[in-house]
């Protein structure tokens, strides 16, 4: 059923039902976000869409269009907070841009540009976490994981349906796991699509990284704003 | 440092050349900027050369006093901007810091090292002890004919047990990340400054690597 709500003052038409961050992209309103993918099931995971609705903060991936919404993305506090979210990320994990294979095609680099990070508020953390080479084609850069479980929910055994990544721990002990044995049943191109869905340097694809020159790389191109406003699935 | 010898002649003691007055009065009368790299490549510094013809623009506004460009090695003046890259490695860098926050009105994190400790930060996983023996004891390129040694003598500055960002030792006003940053995205900091415009980095010219 149509519907009105407001995002920014700005009134938009919309489906009840409809993905708040889908209807705010479809109508120029880049949200950030580091876990949601367009048309796969919300996870919820990373908390860098969030937005006031009707006057609470709530991630708009997890936000299904009601009547009479009121939104508020631009709002200095709650773009702060993002941006605060985002900083997090860097902290928790090591995120050594100049030396990641990841740089320029990483999505917590671009969406840090988005959100004008410069440094991060909380103190870098430089944790240890031991990388997992065990599999043929991808490795597990451990230290650099946001835990969004996109690679969790996302990349299953074509013919069983198991999970082949997991999260093992909790709280500081958390850390990403794969199961070696049905890793090394995915084809090249599932292995690649794992890869490329990680939102940061944390699977990578052994034999390939610094593939494009700094200036031609995926977000030196399209910006990951554009991307998303244009329903590129990013 | 404070293990000098009595007969130590350093570089800023020894007479030089006295500058034009008229130059002098010049230069007195603009924004003075101070710069030094800490543990870093002094790419951020080249960096700085990367504004081509605006940093022309921008002289018209400042001088540079202290700096590896001008080979001053001393601050002469309170400085309005202070230019640091690189971060805290050792004793001395962290001396060099504390000087820079006490002579410069506003201070500036250029780049990774100084913004987060960069690549020398990548030794934070790692024991000092191990980084150290794998450099120079079990280091593939040591001089065979000699016992191995890990270097010490009161002149060379005591390592720090991690790298660490400049604002975790002082306050910083300003950040501008980048490994190095842009030409263009120094020039947009400092000619912001020099102008007193409020400003922060877009999306556009802010990179991380």
């Amino acid at each position: 059923m149509a519907t009105k709500l407001s995002i920014d003052g700005k009134e938009i038409s919309a489906s009840e039902g409809e993905t708040l961050i889908d209807v705010a992209a479809d109508n120029g309103v880049y949200i950030p976000s580091l876990c949601y993918m367009r048309g796969r099931p919300c996870l919820g995971t990373c908390r860098v869409c969030s937005v006031v609705v009707n006057g609470s903060i709530m991630p708009a991936c997890t936000v299904r269009i009601s009547g009479d919404m009121v939104v508020e993305v631009a709002k200095p506090e709650v773009a702060d907070m993002r941006k605060a979210l985002v900083e997090a990320n860097f902290s928790e994990g090591n995120h050594n841009c100049p030396s990641c294979e990841k740089s320029g095609r990483c999505e917590l680099q671009a969406v840090a540009y988005e959100v004008e990070m410069v440094v991060s508020r909380f103190p870098y953390r430089f944790p240890e976490r031991e990388r997992d080479q065990a599999a043929r084609l991808i490795f597990l850069e451990r230290d650099r994981c946001i835990f969004c479980q996109r690679c969790v929910e996302f990349v299953r055994d074509r013919e069983t349906g198991r999970k082949i990544f997991s999260i093992h721990g909790r709280g500081t002990h958390a850390r990403i796991d794969i199961d070696v044995e049905l890793a090394d049943r995915m084809p090249p191109e599932q292995a690649r699509e794992a890869a490329e869905m990680c939102p940061v340097g944390c699977i990578i694809e052994k034999g390939r990284g610094y593939n494009d020159p700094i200036g031609k790389r995926k977000f030196d191109i399209r910006s990951i704003r554009e991307r998303a406003l244009e329903e590129d699935n990013k | 440092m404070s293990h000098r010898g009595k007969d130590e002649v350093l570089s800023h003691h020894l007479p030089r050349t006295a500058m034009d007055p008229a130059v002098m009065a010049v230069r007195d009368e603009k924004i003075h900027v101070a710069m030094i790299g800490l543990c870093g490549c002094w790419g951020c510094t080249l960096s700085f050369l990367d504004m081509d013809e605006n940093l022309l623009k921008l002289l018209e506004k400042v001088t540079i006093t202290r700096a590896s460009f001008t080979d001053v090695k001393r601050i002469p003046r309170r400085a309005a901007i202070g230019f640091v890259e690189g971060g805290v490695a050792n004793e001395e860098n962290i001396e060099t810091l504390e000087h820079f926050r006490e002579n410069c009105d506003v201070l500036i994190s250029v780049g990774a090292c100084a913004v987060w400790g960069g690549v020398p930060a990548m030794r934070n996983l790692v024991p000092l002890e191990d980084c150290l023996r794998e450099a120079y004891v079990d280091s593939p390129t040591r001089p065979l004919q000699q016992a191995p040694t890990i270097p010490y003598h009161e002149d060379i500055p005591r390592i720090t047990t991690k790298v660490y960002p400049l604002h975790e030792v002082v306050q910083i006003d300003y950040f501008i990340p980048g490994c190095p940053p842009d030409g263009q995205t120094i020039f947009k900091v400092l000619d912001d400054l020099v102008h007193g415009r409020k400003f922060s980095i877009p999306a556009h010219i802010n990179r991380f690597d």
